[in-house]
């Protein structure tokens, strides 16, 4: 009997994820700059600079391309190719096919960044980037979808674990999303314009259907396939319930793609539907809690770890913000409600609070554990993790609270009268009234980026020690097979 | 084709997709919960993650 012995790393393509997880840092630290200089040009209207280039409305779509598709974008790549290699026991079908993600999908990132810059954007939230950049979008991820499908299909492990299944529903989703979406004409081909395909309320309606499970899909169901993977593997004990995770997956699936009319309550879109999305909002509810629940309980009986490992302290708040957040979520989506939170900054803490306290921090915490992993190390300071979790806590929170406390104290102002009838506030003045709250969200944000940087820096010279320790070993090596020679 | 009208009345067609969705659901719930047999195996899944663990990935191969 012959044993041969494979390191992981020349089983595994993991250069792939090498290159997405530093990307997926390099666009949080671009991204979120760029978050914390528009909260403070919302403070300090000056930061305009009367350079329209770098004006609220341009650099916003920079910075939500950035951090969702970029940071998020990339971390959702690195850790899929990760997971779906090891749970499958496989490599990956395609290395090319593998590389072309990763450039176009980068280039994708840049052309949106530079486009908004320049003035160009479809005016749909979360889809702003123009035709061209859309069908680039379709390719790639086409040539996604088909590499990730391709290597579950050759697999080595009969079983399919949760959390491919649940990448795979971000896949499949987002494609679809996308494609219906961006159904445009465009002015002509050697334009950058074009109009949709829908009109009217029916277009509202098909960019809320994707926007809101650009969430669904994209924010979350991805990042669920994150935590069934990186949540046991941190713990080092399996999921709580493997059976509830398959309830949480098709009941998830099932009922976001009806809720993303709620974001059009009080419209011309009939009144029918923006209440069954309302009610598919609060159904939702369950398997959201049935999730969070199922990744919390698996640390019980290890919860001491949570004491004692800053990276699982991540994973554990970030599900703890996806509760909360898919708690404020439905209470949103109730007509009485959102007639006071709609086009308020509540809606914008919301966001953030699944955003940074979900989405980044399982982030976080998943690279966190498998950068070192990936370079066959230890990361490089504990410490400097723990003063990440921190700054990243605190800054969610300074963010979340200032946004509620503006977003209320708008929708009250904006639906107060006087005695005679008459509207007691203007407009301005309730805008004058957001600018302490806009100083301490622009605060939060900045403790949110200082932890990033923290984190860059601890990943970096976790590379570079581990390049050195490869380096000392090589020569060693080198040493002692001259030795043998000699 | 008249038959094919009767999809067309919304007072049809909600009670039928409660009906199709509901029987749906009971119907995961029963196979992810119904058999100790299959929750037996169902839950054994949960390992996964684990089985390639080892320092390295080993291919013992008969030569």
């Amino acid at each position: 009997m012959a044993i041969t012995t494979f390191s992981s790393a020349e089983q595994y393509n993991f250069d792939i994820v090498k290159k997405f997880a530093i990307m997926a840092l390099v666009w949080a630290l671009v991204g979120m700059f760029v978050g914390v200089y528009i909260a403070s040009e919302l403070a300090w209207p000056l930061l305009n600079l009367d350079i329209p280039y770098i004006t609220f409305g341009r650099l916003r779509p920079v910075h939500t391309g950035a951090v969702i598709f970029g940071f998020g974008g990339s971390a959702l790549f690195a850790t899929s190719y990760y997971v779906v290699q090891r749970t499958c026991q496989t490599r990956l079908i395609s290395d090319g096919m593998a590389s072309f993600t990763f450039w176009g999908w980068q280039t994708v990132i840049v052309l949106a960044a530079v486009s908004y810059m320049m003035g160009y954007s479809q005016g749909r939230e979360y889809a702003e980037m123009e035709w061209p950049i859309d069908i680039l979008i379709e390719v790639v991820w086409v040539t996604y979808l088909i590499l990730f499908v391709g290597t579950i299909m050759r697999r080595k492990q009969p079983h399919i674990y949760v959390a491919n299944w649940f990448y795979l529903a971000f896949i499949l989703a987002t494609a679809l999303l996308h494609t219906f979406n961006n159904l445009a004409v465009p002015v002509n081909l050697f334009s950058m314009k074009s109009y949709s395909l829908f009109a009217g309320t029916q277009d509202a309606m098909t960019q809320w259907w994707y926007g809101h499970n650009a969430v669904g899909f994209f924010l979350t169901a991805g990042f669920l396939g994150m935590m069934y993977y990186f949540v046991p593997k941190q713990a080092g004990r399996p999921i709580y319930s493997y059976r509830l995770s398959i309830v949480h997956f098709w009941a998830l699936g099932f009922m976001y793609m009806w809720v993303g009319a709620h974001h059009l309550h009080w419209t011309a879109l009939p009144d029918w539907t923006s209440t069954l999305a309302a009610t598919f909002s609060i159904l939702l509810l369950m398997p959201s809690w049935g999730g969070m629940i199922n990744g919390i309980m698996t640390l019980s009986g290890a919860w001491h770890k949570l004491r004692t490992d800053p990276v699982m302290r991540f994973l554990i708040v970030a599900l703890s913000f996806y509760g909360m957040s898919t708690f404020e979520g439905p209470m949103m989506s109730l007509k009485e409600v959102n007639a006071l939170s709609h086009y308020t900054d509540w809606t914008i803490g919301h966001v953030h609070s699944g955003a940074l306290g979900w989405v980044a921090m399982i982030s976080f915490g998943s690279l966190y554990h498998m950068i070192p992993k990936l370079w066959d190390t230890k990361l490089y300071s504990t410490k400097l993790v723990e003063i990440h979790f921190w700054l990243a806590t605190i800054g969610v929170l300074l963010y979340i609270i200032a946004m509620w406390i503006s977003g209320i104290t708008q929708g009250l102002m904006w639906r107060a009268f006087d005695d005679f009838g008459n509207l007691q506030y203007s407009f301005v003045e309730s805008v004058a009234a957001m600018i302490p709250f806009y100083i301490m969200r622009a605060i939060g944000g900045a403790f949110f980026l200082s932890g990033v940087v923290v984190m860059a820096y601890n990943i970096f010279m976790t590379i570079r020690e581990a390049k050195r320790e490869e380096a000392a070993l090589e020569a060693k090596l080198a040493v002692k097979m001259a030795g043998l020679g000699a | 084709m008249e038959w094919i009208d009767w999809f067309s009345r919304p007072e049809h067609t909600k009670p039928l997709a409660l009906l199709i969705f509901f029987v749906t659901f009971v119907g995961i719930l029963l196979y992810v919960f119904g058999s100790k047999k299959r929750s037996k195996r169902l839950e054994s899944y949960k390992d996964i993650p684990f089985q390639d663990d080892a320092p390295d990935n080993k291919d013992l191969s008969d030569e």
